[in-house]
């Protein structure tokens, strides 16, 4: 399942990190890395960007960039 | 004395509390400029502690050493080139995970590191406790405690810093992060690789040099062939053939695997050191974000914080404006006082300290505006804001940050631009400073006000409305030809922390606004001064030369005939005598003056560029108003008074008579106002646009770009206008 397709309140577990270049490295260097726990805290009020909470932190992602995440074990 | 000299850089995370820590150990002996070549501000201060001199730079907050965003680049390579005697790495004890990816980086680096926990009673309260001595000795680096809201721990730190610094201790090179089997295999040899063909003659430390090969570190490769020219080529190579085994064997870009490992080594080392409670904050920051950025109250919220930043600004910052304006009236007065008539005194009064008096109006409204950003700054709501925002802006290809800098600019575009420095990506800096002036700023409204309510009558606030949306309309097409021009490619990625909400210390909201300010002032003054000094200069020169008529003689007959009256009339009559008396004197002046402007150089200028204002309905007064303007939007309507021969104090309306007699229509009027709205910036705001891209490169582009649009935009209005048959 993709990580935008979470809804708020929800939590998972990151498998892999698609997409490419500086983006994708971005996202890993956050901490944002296969293995991760992520709660979806919020959408923003336009339903983009959203806020998720990884290792502790607050980070907000756009959508576009949080569907090129691949997350299991929702709960 | 002679006290030994010691440099101290300051590497952390952004939010990590950096910057507090920074200002406590440096107060207020700051020094703040920007980085060589780059608009990133590079803080520096020096002071005098346990007997050494220390100067303390304080490093762009980054989040990794990979180069990729100018302040990754400029953190990397102060450590690199500059060699600072030590490294105090600040780590925000509540985002231990994630603070450590640049602590591992930095401790690749081999240089002398040593770790300050900051705000770790902030993560205990959380219930997170952090084993510093575990980690210290997991790391083999010295590990201080350090609260820097309330300054605590600061000597330690320096004393720490300086044992570290003066021990002759060698690099510690074991427990850094060790890759899988098969990369630890590949950075060995191609180690080998390089001491062999090199003779050991490296730029950087062997082992962090075959890291970035492998990671195919653009900067690291050239910095290589640089040093290195003869072996060069092959050592390349030599990189490019463990990339490709290393890519086949995990099907993955070896600098992925490697990110991967650094957080595998991470997670290691958090799960002995940090015994934690919840995992999710459960506190009153997340509190206050349900409210702030909530689906229905989010927005209201946000627009209200603008407004009242808004009436801050320009609202209360009108009363110290007002101070200044009349402080710099009474200068002029004082030192008119004493100038003898004549061009050192047109100098002084009419170049020198209207250029300066002009710019310093500016100074409150900055500070007011530099005050709110720095309390969004460190409250933690900016990134909110463009949490909010970043939907729409991303529209026109920018970063929801963009949004504050481009609404400011409704206000004065000069703060605007220089809000632009909140934004991280050079390329957004530069796009939202590019759009910015088309932001109808507040100088331009006065214009308007003339020429609409001369023209449009009960229409002209739908008229001024009409621009406004103009300005907007053509700010979004400017972003999105830009975007896919000049300025393509990644807008930043919006991978963006959100910190947790922070009371901010009034300490460190003055210091940087103080800063920002003190920027505006020196740079701004240099070219302001100089710029006002020159159209005070073509509107004044030549003195001499034809004028249309012999005004002194005028006067003097007027003079003579009101003489004459004066001798055979009676008590009643000659008041009004010497009323017709002055109203001569007064209308001969202004004809002068006019008269003057106009065979002044600006003048000659005007009549020059006439032909290219006539295809938009604007004769040589309007383009000589428009000239002026550059020195401040406001000017257009005072420059068209005296080319009108209209007095400042005339009664209402004179100036919309006159200017309907010298044949202009509504249509030209519209056009007109479309050229002030868009074409080029005033003076001011050009320095800043100089100063924040840090080009002259740009500046000139902004001006050549919004002058061309302008052209366009109001010939074609003017042309299409009279095609449907206006006038």
């Amino acid at each position: 399942m993709r990580l935008s397709e979470l809804k708020q309140g929800q939590a998972a577990t990151i498998v892999r990190v698609g997409g490419s270049g500086l983006l994708r490295r971005r996202i890993l260097e956050m901490g944002i890395v296969k293995g991760t726990e992520v709660y979806v805290e919020k959408y923003a009020p336009l339903k983009d960007p959203v806020e998720l909470i990884v290792k502790g932190y607050h980070v907000s992602l756009r959508v576009e960039e949080a569907s090129q995440i691949d997350v299991v074990n929702v709960a | 004395m002679t006290s030994k000299h010691l440099t101290i850089a300051l590497a952390g995370n952004p939010n990590s509390g950096k910057t507090t820590i920074f200002n406590n150990l440096t107060g207020t002996r700051q020094k703040v400029g920007n980085w060589p070549g780059v608009t990133v501000e590079k803080k520096e201060g020096r002071i005098n502690r346990f007997g050494y001199d220390l100067t303390v730079v304080d490093l762009p907050g980054t989040y990794s050493l990979t180069p990729f965003s100018i302040e990754e680049v400029i953190a990397r390579n102060f450590l690199l080139d500059e060699t600072p005697d030590v490294v105090i790495d600040i780590i925000d004890a509540s985002n231990l995970e994630r603070s450590l990816y640049l602590a591992t980086q930095i401790r690749e680096l081999d240089c002398k590191v040593l770790f300050a926990l900051n705000m770790a009673d902030m993560a205990q309260a959380r219930g997170t406790k952090i084993d510093a001595r575990k980690m210290s000795e997991l790391l083999d680096v010295p590990v201080m405690f350090t609260v820097g809201n309330r300054n605590e721990g600061m000597d330690d730190l320096l004393r720490a810093a300086i044992d570290l610094a003066e021990s002759a201790a060698p690099l510690p090179r074991s427990r850094r992060v060790k890759y899988t089997h098969d990369i630890e295999e590949a950075i060995g040899r191609l180690r080998d690789f390089m001491l062999n063909r090199t003779d050991g003659d490296l730029p950087y430390p062997p082992r962090w040099t075959a890291i970035k090969l492998i990671e195919d570190d653009q900067i690291v490769k050239e910095r290589l062939v640089a040093a290195a020219p003869a072996a060069g080529s092959a050592l390349l190579e030599a990189g490019r053939a463990e990339r490709r085994h290393l890519s086949a064997r995990y099907d993955e870009d070896p600098q992925i695997v490697m990110t991967d490992e650094r957080y595998g080594f991470i997670a290691g080392i958090v799960r002995e050191v940090q015994a934690s409670g919840t995992r999710q904050r459960v506190d009153l920051s997340r509190t206050i974000d349900l409210v702030l950025t909530h689906r229905i109250f989010g927005f209201p919220l946000f627009v209200f914080f603008i407004w009242a930043m808004f009436q801050l600004t320009f609202t209360l910052g009108e009363y110290p404006v007002q101070w200044i304006e009349a402080g710099v009236k009474l200068l002029t007065e004082a030192v008119g006082g004493f100038l003898p008539q004549g061009e050192l005194r047109g100098l002084v009064l009419d170049g020198v300290i209207a250029g300066v008096g002009s710019v310093i109006v500016f100074l409150p409204n900055i500070l007011i505006l530099f005050l709110c950003i720095a309390i969004f700054e460190d409250t933690g709501y900016m990134a909110r804001s463009a949490f909010l925002m970043d939907r729409i802006m991303h529209l026109i290809g920018l970063h929801g940050k963009s949004f504050i800098p481009m609404l400011m600019g409704f206000g004065c575009n000069v703060p605007a631009i220089m809000a632009a420095r909140t934004l991280e990506s050079e390329k957004d800096r530069i796009l939202t400073i590019l759009i910015t002036p088309f932001m109808s700023c507040s100088a331009k409204l006065p214009v308007y006000v003339v020429l609409a309510g001369a023209f449009f009558g009960a229409r002209a606030g739908t008229v001024i409305f009409g621009l406004y949306l103009l300005g907007i309309a053509l700010s979004i097409l400017t972003g999105r030809l830009f975007r896919s021009t000049l300025l393509k490619g990644a807008d930043a990625p919006f991978v963006m922390e959100l910190p947790p909400y922070r009371m901010p210390m009034a300490k460190s909201l003055l210091i940087h606004m103080w800063d920002r300010s003190k920027i505006f002032l020196r740079k701004m003054g240099q070219i302001i001064l100089l710029g006002s000094v020159i159209i005070w200069a073509l509107s004044t020169f030549p003195r001499e030369g034809s004028l249309k008529r012999d005004y002194a003689a005028e006067i003097r007959q007027a003079a003579a005939v009101a003489e004459a009256r004066r001798a055979v009339a009676g008590d009643a009559e000659s008041r009004e005598i010497e009323e017709v008396y002055a109203e001569t004197v007064a209308a001969l002046r202004r004809l002068e003056k006019s008269d003057r402007t106009e065979n002044s150089l600006i003048g000659r200028i005007g009549r020059f560029v006439e032909p290219a204002f006539a295809p938009l309905g604007i004769d040589w007064r309007g383009g000589v108003a428009l000239l002026s303007g550059f020195v401040a939007k406001e000017i257009v309507v005072s420059t068209l008074g005296v080319l009108h021969a209209v007095g400042d104090s005339e009664e209402e309306g004179a100036l919309e008579k006159a200017l309907a007699e010298a044949g202009m229509t509504p249509l030209s009027a519209l056009s007109m106002m479309v050229f002030v709205l868009l074409y080029l910036p005033c003076l001011a705001t050009t320095a800043a646009i100089r100063r924040e891209t840090g080009s002259y490169r740009w500046m000139f582009f902004s001006i050549g770009y919004s002058t061309s649009v302008a052209w366009l935009a109001a010939f074609l209005i003017y042309q299409a206008g009279r095609l449907l048959g206006f006038s």
